[in-house]
């Protein structure tokens, strides 16, 4: 693996609030290459704020530092405004969890996709529609021409997100972050999604992080997971090891999740150890 | 042998919509539940499950065919005695309280409806049946996580002492953590009560983990009814319900090519 995709070193995302600063992240650090992270934790565990902040999506008076935040070793936080607008769309891309709100819905679905093409390349007009048209196919649209000139609230949520994906990947960005861009769908549909990243992924190059609360959907999809809880990252495996994962917090998510191949009726239920939330010298050693 | 089911559903049909725009959501569904039995309804968006839920709960009055609870028929509206012994949990937790109604409020208002005396006695009873104790009777919902909001929703449900229980995707809002307790919690109160449920998800793992049977639906109709040990051994007899357990099995590349649209 040449040189890292993304480097993260102690992360943290705070708000101001009445109460006191309550933060968001509190030092997540990790390093990516050309692989699929996964990063696992239920709500308010910090996940998404981490996949917004690398873009510095964090809406004020959120406060992002960190002590190193570099996209192809170009430093993240003293790049300029226009230099930022510049590595949104074409060097990170970022895909959200609900078609319904991202997509423009007075601008038919295929000016959307060909603008974000002559945004970052400045091709034509006809050549970025042709591109769309592409890009539209490569998500399996099936009728790319008729949806082309569909408004978003003409189609449904899993070809809205598929749109999303196509106009997220035109301007062929090296690192995708998709927050939950599944989880509003039909399983079948999701599995097809996923199938489209993972081929574009393998085909591209393309680095991805794929922020999910559904650790089954992880550790099938991704190469790697970072399970976080309270803001901190818990535990660091390989996907495939999830299963065998030592930290109590992800022990305990996994036993809760009722599961077919096993007829126990009642579940385990997590309970929540205080220690998970400080620096305690066992979690640091587990990861 | 011939105890009427507490739900009898003949030929249920729902269409939403008039002339070209007509749309038929629920075709011909017919399907019963024991009393005491717990029955899933699963399938897809826009499958018809919650539609076949709102029409027995009676919260849509445009149906035809043949609804019966308790072995009394129902017409498109209800009496005041049905709710007593029909109450339904929705799927979102925080649209359905009312944000500016405290918890004893939201309690105390069926309790009211229904002219039940000892509404006191009755709300703590019903507090404590959920797990949260008398210090969250005055409490507003935004003050409680989305797992306790839906135990206050379940609280409301019970607090008429209803035999039948419509649950609609009770746990897909709620992290994996508190979808178990709210899962063991409804296990609790069957076993208890004696109640009966039909619970629709999409999610085949929480309905065998409540259910004892289950249909699986797709575009309105009911593709096939089956035990839910059928359904743990991977014994699905339709195409669909198969490719259904394939896509729960988790991410695998091949599975994603097999995958066909049913009409």
């Amino acid at each position: 693996m040449s040189e890292p995709l993304l480097e993260v070193s102690n992360l943290r995302v705070s708000f101001p609030t009445r109460q006191g600063v309550t933060e968001a992240v509190r030092g997540v650090s990790f390093t990516l290459g050309r692989e699929k992270l996964g990063i696992v934790g239920e709500s308010g565990s910090g996940k998404s704020m981490t996949g917004r902040s690398i873009l510095g999506l964090v809406p004020p008076p959120g406060r992002v530092t960190a002590d190193r935040l570099a996209f192809r070793g170009e430093d993240l936080r003293t790049a300029s405004d226009k230099r930022l607008r510049a590595i949104r769309g074409s060097g990170i891309a970022m895909v959200m969890q609900d078609p319904k709100f991202s997509l423009n819905p007075v601008m038919t679905v295929g000016r959307q996709i060909a603008e974000a093409y002559r945004v970052h390349t400045r091709a034509s007009a006809r050549e970025a529609k042709r591109r769309a048209l592409e890009m539209l196919a490569a998500v399996r649209i099936r009728d790319p021409e008729r949806v082309y000139d569909r408004y978003p609230h003409e189609v449904s949520g899993g070809m809205g997100q598929r749109i999303m994906i196509a106009m997220m990947l035109i301007p062929d960005p090296a690192l995708l972050i998709a927050d939950e861009p599944t989880s509003a769908l039909d399983v079948t549909v999701q599995m097809q999604i996923l199938a489209i990243l993972d081929d574009l992924c393998g085909q591209r190059g393309m680095g991805m992080i794929f922020v999910s609360h559904d650790l089954n959907l992880v550790a099938s999809f991704c190469d790697r997971v970072l399970i976080m809880y309270a803001g901190r990252v818990v535990e660091s495996c390989r996907a495939a090891d999830l299963h065998n994962a030592r930290h109590p917090y992800t022990r305990g998510l996994l036993d809760s999740l009722p599961r077919l191949d096993d007829d126990r009726r009642d579940l385990p239920v997590l309970t929540r150890d205080p220690a998970w939330l400080t620096d305690d010298p066992a979690a640091e050693a587990l990861r | 042998m011939n105890v009427p089911p507490m739900i009898g559903i003949d030929s249920l049909q729902v269409a939403f919509g008039h002339g070209a725009q007509r749309m038929v959501a629920v075709d011909g569904v017919s399907l019963r539940v024991a009393d005491g039995e717990c029955y899933g309804l699963v399938g897809e968006s826009g499958s018809g499950k919650s539609t076949v839920l709102r029409a027995v709960s009676g919260l849509n009055p445009d149906w035809s065919g043949r609804v019966s609870i308790g072995g009394v028929e129902q017409a498109a509206t209800r009496s005041k005695g049905f709710f007593k012994t029909c109450q339904m949990v929705f799927q979102d937790p925080y649209g359905s309280l009312h944000p500016r109604h405290s918890v004893d409020r939201i309690l105390a208002e069926p309790v009211a409806i229904h002219g039940l005396d000892d509404a006191d006695g009755r709300i703590n009873r019903a507090l404590r049946e959920v797990g949260l104790g008398p210090s969250f009777r005055f409490r507003y919902p935004h003050q409680l996580s989305g797992g306790q909001r839906q135990r206050v929703a379940i609280a409301r449900a019970l607090i008429l002492e209803p035999r039948v229980l419509l649950l609609d995707e009770p746990t897909s809002a709620l992290d994996v953590s508190v979808q178990a307790e709210i899962l063991n919690l409804l296990r609790r109160l069957r076993a208890t009560y004696g109640l009966t449920m039909v619970l629709v998800s999409h999610n085949l793992a929480v309905v065998a983990n409540l259910c004892d049977r289950l249909a699986v639906m797709n575009r309105g109709r009911l593709v096939e009814e089956l035990t839910v040990e059928a359904l743990r051994r991977g014994d699905a007899r339709q195409p669909y319900t198969q490719q259904l357990l394939r896509a729960s099995q988790g991410y695998d590349r091949a599975t994603a090519d097999s995958f066909r649209d049913f009409a």
